[in-house]
């Protein structure tokens, strides 16, 4: 369904690809070292995640790969094809961000907005389709604050998808969620990251096998990322899936050592 | 309504209490008339209150209106330019630490004494509040809001206008609403200082003349103007940002 045209998206098919690089990643804190010399590999249409206790440090490793956090040296951040990542990102957080003077929609378009772009018919037409494939269909008018934890996190993710960009970065952004709506919204993020190069950070095992092409285990201090589990099968992966289940008693192995 | 009942109540009562005291201590007109006496006062005099009264309003509006855009403007510029904001931030702090109702007799002095000074003084008075409210907040954007901004590729200025202005509205609004209380203090000081129309002046041309009664019913007129005025802005300011958190949630329901 995704090679389906849309007026003013790119088909998953012809989307370029990017990869991600992250090597020798260093973070002090107050003169303690969170990590040192980390490395880690974000493979061109796959999503991977990367899992740990709060504190690790992995959202401050997020938000230098956003631009967010300066990179200490000797941190380096390359994309496979070498170019800048900057404005080939979007940005989801654990908070919707949600602008609570803008209704769903305008919402949805505030990245045209805030770069003085037109808002052209087409524009429109797009952040639309985009809130039906969220399930907001009939809600494009409602402001944040009639909708529920839920349906804004669903406006959010429909806004970082009208973005259009090749790398996708999430910072833990189901958490905040109950357990069936986060479920739920787990099963529409797959089906729409496709084809795009996605990093997650999230401290949820679960979440992490049901997403994940990529499953990267981030702990101790100083923090260590250790190999890719690879989950069997395409995401989004059922709850109650074998292998799933397996993976993730040994996930919660590696989170507590 | 319930709510109006209640006001209407309170003020009876204080009313009632109010010519109950000068009954029982037979206390000279000239210095507390009763409230029966006030309302003749404002009966007799309505022309001359009127009169009075639109000067003073109009002078409190454009003092809410020059004060409201100029604080308006001030807090953008300190809130965008680092280079405003190093070098007039103190001297903005130092400036409030002179009371300002010091400068109304130079104010008056410069403009004359016509409404000129009068609506420099409440606009002296407004300016303030409005530009710490509103710089106030512009600083305490939502970080979250500016990094989406900032992985969107917006500039400062866009950020500012789309994101940080309309996020400190409600901040402005309580500046608006500070600012509108304490304008008709402007105007009144600028009028007890030097002038020949006003309120303020009726007042103490009254108070010279032992017309207490009449300066009594100026007082009301004053305080009616007032209370309608904030009435006004508050409802006003409610309607422009809806989706504000309601800020009376702990108010008692009727």
């Amino acid at each position: 369904m995704h090679d389906i045209v849309r007026p003013g998206v790119i088909p998953a098919s012809k989307r370029p690809l990017v990869s991600v690089s992250i090597s020798a990643a260093r973070l002090t804190y107050n003169g303690v070292p969170l990590f040192t010399d980390v490395n880690l590999r974000l493979e061109p249409a796959a999503i991977t995640c990367l899992l740990g206790p709060s504190g690790v440090g992995k959202t401050t490793l997020l938000r230098m790969i956003a631009g967010l956090a300066e990179p200490e040296p000797p941190t380096t951040i390359a994309a496979g094809d070498g170019l800048p990542l900057h404005e080939r990102i979007a940005y989801m957080a654990q908070q919707d961000l949600l602008l609570p003077w803008l209704d769903a929609l305008d919402n949805v378009l505030l990245g045209p907005r805030l770069r003085g772009e037109r808002l052209s018919a087409a524009l429109v037409a797009r952040a639309l389709d985009l809130l039906a494939r969220v399930g907001l269909e009939g809600r494009e008018h409602d402001r944040p604050a009639a909708l529920s934890g839920g349906q804004r996190q669903r406006v959010a993710l429909a806004r970082t998808l009208m973005e259009d960009r090749p790398l996708v970065l999430m910072d833990e952004p189901f958490s905040a969620l109950d357990a069936i709506t986060r479920l739920r919204l787990q099963e529409l993020a797959a089906e729409l990251l496709a084809g795009r190069t996605a990093l997650l950070v999230t401290h949820d095992p679960l979440e992490a096998l049901r997403l994940g092409h990529r499953v990267h285990v981030m702990t101790g201090k100083p923090a260590t990322i250790g190999p890719a589990l690879e989950p069997p099968g395409p995401p989004p992966r059922a709850v109650d899936d074998p292998a799933v289940l397996a993976m993730q008693a040994e996930l919660l192995r590696r989170l507590a050592s | 309504m319930t709510r109006l009942f209640r006001a209407l109540v309170t003020l009876a009562v204080l009313l009632i209490a109010w010519q109950a005291l000068v009954w029982a201590t037979e206390v000279p007109r000239y210095i507390l008339p009763g409230p029966l006496l006030v309302t003749s006062a404002l009966q007799r005099h309505a022309p001359l209150l009127l009169q009075h009264g639109l000067t003073t309003l109009g002078e409190i509006l454009m003092g809410l209106v020059l004060g409201v855009a100029l604080g308006t403007g001030s807090a953008l510029v300190l809130a965008s330019v680092r280079t405003a904001r190093r070098w007039l931030m103190p001297l903005l702090v130092v400036s409030q630490a002179i009371p300002v109702f010091a400068l109304a007799p130079l104010l008056v002095l410069w403009l004359g004494y016509g409404m000129a000074s009068k609506v420099a003084m409440a606009t002296l008075v407004i300016y303030f509040p409005v530009t710490t409210a509103l710089f106030d907040g512009l600083r305490r954007t939502e970080p979250g809001w500016l990094d989406l901004a900032r992985t969107m590729g917006a500039s400062n200025v866009s950020a500012l206008w789309h994101l940080r202005l309309p996020a400190a509205l409600p901040a402005l609004a309580s500046g608006v609403r500070v600012a509108t209380a304490v304008a008709p203090i402007g105007a009144i000081i600028g009028e007890w200082v030097g002038s020949s129309a006003g309120l303020g002046y009726l007042m103490l041309h009254a108070n010279a003349r032992m017309q207490v009664d009449l300066l009594f019913a100026a007082l009301f007129v004053l305080g009616a103007f007032a209370v309608t005025l904030y009435a006004a802005v508050d409802t006003l300011l409610r309607r422009a940002l809806p989706w504000q958190p309601d800020t009376h949630a702990f108010e008692e329901r009727d």
